[in-house]
């Protein structure tokens, strides 16, 4: 199977009042180019760990993470961003408030570029960033010159979902992007997301506490309970999976 | 008329503390405390440089490095140090006093029969006090327009979007510990420059002269923003020259009103007090009005 992501033996951990407590341990995961992972499991069962221990957010102290061919272990998140693409459950921490929506987009085109003295040619892209907001169908396109601090968080989770995939990114991370949204937003978001991470082909692991989203989303189903793997089941095993067999890993 | 012509003069070159700030308060979105160090720092190279025989030219170039390296100093205790910036900001302040006494030789240095850059021949041709403005003017106009472009550079925008959301930049490329230093290093430059400048105006550096100055840079922004409201980032950088202008204004008023001289940096801590205050107070009017016409409509 050709190697897109490869956890190999990961394990992360904290210090807290002078012990060592694990985080993650032996992580062991390797994801397909265009795997679309749902990844569940109970608070605190090392879901966010996992993704911040591949953004380089949170330092590993064992094993490899290679990523398109590249061992990115020990490289800095600024430097990771050439390749990872993250949005948050938390609308604002995706986008720049003060910023116009057309200004995110345009840093956001620029994700891992070297950055120059060179004018931002913000107008050259408008165009193309009106065609692109207007995916969304939630007015965003509309937006283009507002702050994104005025939008509404359906609005910003969108444009984040815009700005992660605007530039093709090697691994997509969805960190519980709709748990903070109303149910008829959340399901428009998710149709969103589901329609760029299938047409783009993109690898994409994304965390959900919503049941019904991790069984119709994705080719893949893991879940997490205290720092491991517990389950890994693959399309043909996922479309076999009821509601209830998922309750019961959440004990 | 005079003090008005002095007042502008006084305005435009204090802004440059107020633009300086304006990068690292408004934009990197924390407080700098360097800046009571860096303006004397300026204006104590500067004024050693004349006396020891370099052009002005070369002398108001020199306060300009000399803050950027103290703005480098509080950039590199921050990043790579880890002490928070209000604290390094501090210790950097405290620790250019005794730089400041060294550079100076003492407490204050007169720049008494030296040329400096208010000696021109073209400045002394103008009027009394415009020589200031003129300085003022050409001094503003080129760091307005540099900033206004670098802002929307690649680079600048990368720098706005560090301060604004510094995770979000981050999880773009953005090293915001990059934007940091990059942030204190020109506004901590611009601030040695007005040192550099006004000590050339004035005809002398002191040691002490840093004192207060964050509040002078805060009011020009503060008042700026208060009295020209919503506007993009490039008109707020016009917008802290003016609010410069306007807060000397204010001081002259409040001395032509009679107050004690001496309780000028008292004085210039209540105006900004109340130019911070004013906008809640009238957004806090605004809704009970609102709240008042509303049950009034409602019967």
């Amino acid at each position: 199977m050709a190697e897109q992501l490869k956890l190999d033996n990961v394990a992360v951990n904290v210090v807290a009042d002078n012990t060592v407590k694990p985080l993650l341990s032996g992580i062991d995961l390797t994801l397909a180019p265009g795997d679309y992972v749902a990844v569940l499991g109970t608070n605190g069962a090392g879901k966010s760990t996992m993704f911040n221990a591949i953004t380089g957010d949170i330092e590993v102290a064992s094993g490899t993470i290679t990523l398109a061919g590249h061992n990115i272990t020990h490289e800095k998140p600024e430097k990771r961003a050439r390749l990872i693409a993250r949005v948050f459950q938390d609308p604002k921490m995706g986008t720049a408030p003060r910023m116009s929506v057309a200004e995110n987009l345009l840093l956001a085109s620029r994700r891992g570029q070297r950055l120059t003295l060179a004018s931002r040619g913000l107008k050259a892209q408008m165009a193309h960033f009106e065609q692109l907001a207007a995916q969304t169908g939630n007015g965003l396109e509309k937006a283009l010159d507002r702050p994104t601090e005025s939008l509404s968080g359906g609005q910003r989770q969108a444009l984040s979902l815009l700005m992660a995939t605007l530039k093709r990114p090697e691994l997509l991370l969805l960190d519980e992007h709709t748990a903070a949204l109303d149910p008829k937003t959340s399901a428009s978001i998710m149709s969103v997301t589901d329609k760029l991470v299938t047409q783009e082909h993109l690898t994409c692991m994304m965390i959900t506490h919503h049941l019904e989203d991790a069984l119709k989303y994705g080719n893949r189903l893991i879940v997490l309970s205290q720092g491991r793997i517990i389950k890994d089941f693959n399309a043909e095993q996922k479309a076999a999976l009821t509601r209830a067999d998922l309750l019961d890993y959440f004990g | 008329m005079s003090l008005g012509v002095s007042a502008i003069g006084q305005g435009l070159l204090y802004s440059l503390v107020g633009i300086g700030l304006f990068l690292t308060f408004r934009i990197l979105d924390f407080p700098d405390m360097t800046v009571e160090g860096t303006f004397p720092f300026g204006a104590a190279v500067a004024c050693a440089a004349l006396t020891h025989g370099a052009s002005p030219i070369v002398a108001t170039l020199l306060s300009l490095i000399a803050g950027m390296a103290a703005g480098a100093v509080t950039g590199l205790l921050t990043t790579k140090g880890h002490i928070p910036v209000l604290l390094a900001g501090i210790l950097v302040m405290t620790g250019l006093y005794s730089v400041n006494l060294r550079v100076m030789g003492r407490a204050n240095l007169s720049l008494l029969h030296q040329p400096n850059l208010f000696n021109a021949a073209w400045l002394k041709a103008l009027p009394p006090y415009f020589d200031a403005v003129a300085v003022g003017v050409i001094a503003c106009l080129v760091i307005v327009a540099v900033l206004i472009i670098f802002l929307n550079t690649q680079i600048g925008q990368a720098f706005i979007a560090a301060g604004d959301n510094p995770a979000m930049a981050r999880s773009l490329g953005i090293d915001p510990d990059h934007q940091m230093l990059l942030g204190l290093v020109v506004g901590n430059g611009l601030i040695g420059l007005a040192g550099g400048l006004l000590a050339q105006n004035n005809g002398y550096a002191d040691v002490s002269m840093g004192t207060g100055v964050i509040v002078i840079g805060l009011a020009a922004i503060i008042i700026g923003e208060v009295v020209f409201g919503e506007l993009t980032l490039s008109q707020r950088l016009v917008a802290v020259v003016l609010g410069s202008i306007l807060y000397r204004f204010v001081l002259l008023v409040v001395l032509a009103l009679g107050f004690n001289a001496n309780d000028l940096k008292l004085l210039s801590a209540i105006i900004l007090a109340l130019a911070i205050m004013i906008p809640q107070i009238d957004h806090r009017l605004r809704i009970k009005r609102t709240l008042r016409n509303g049950v009034k409509a409602n019967g």
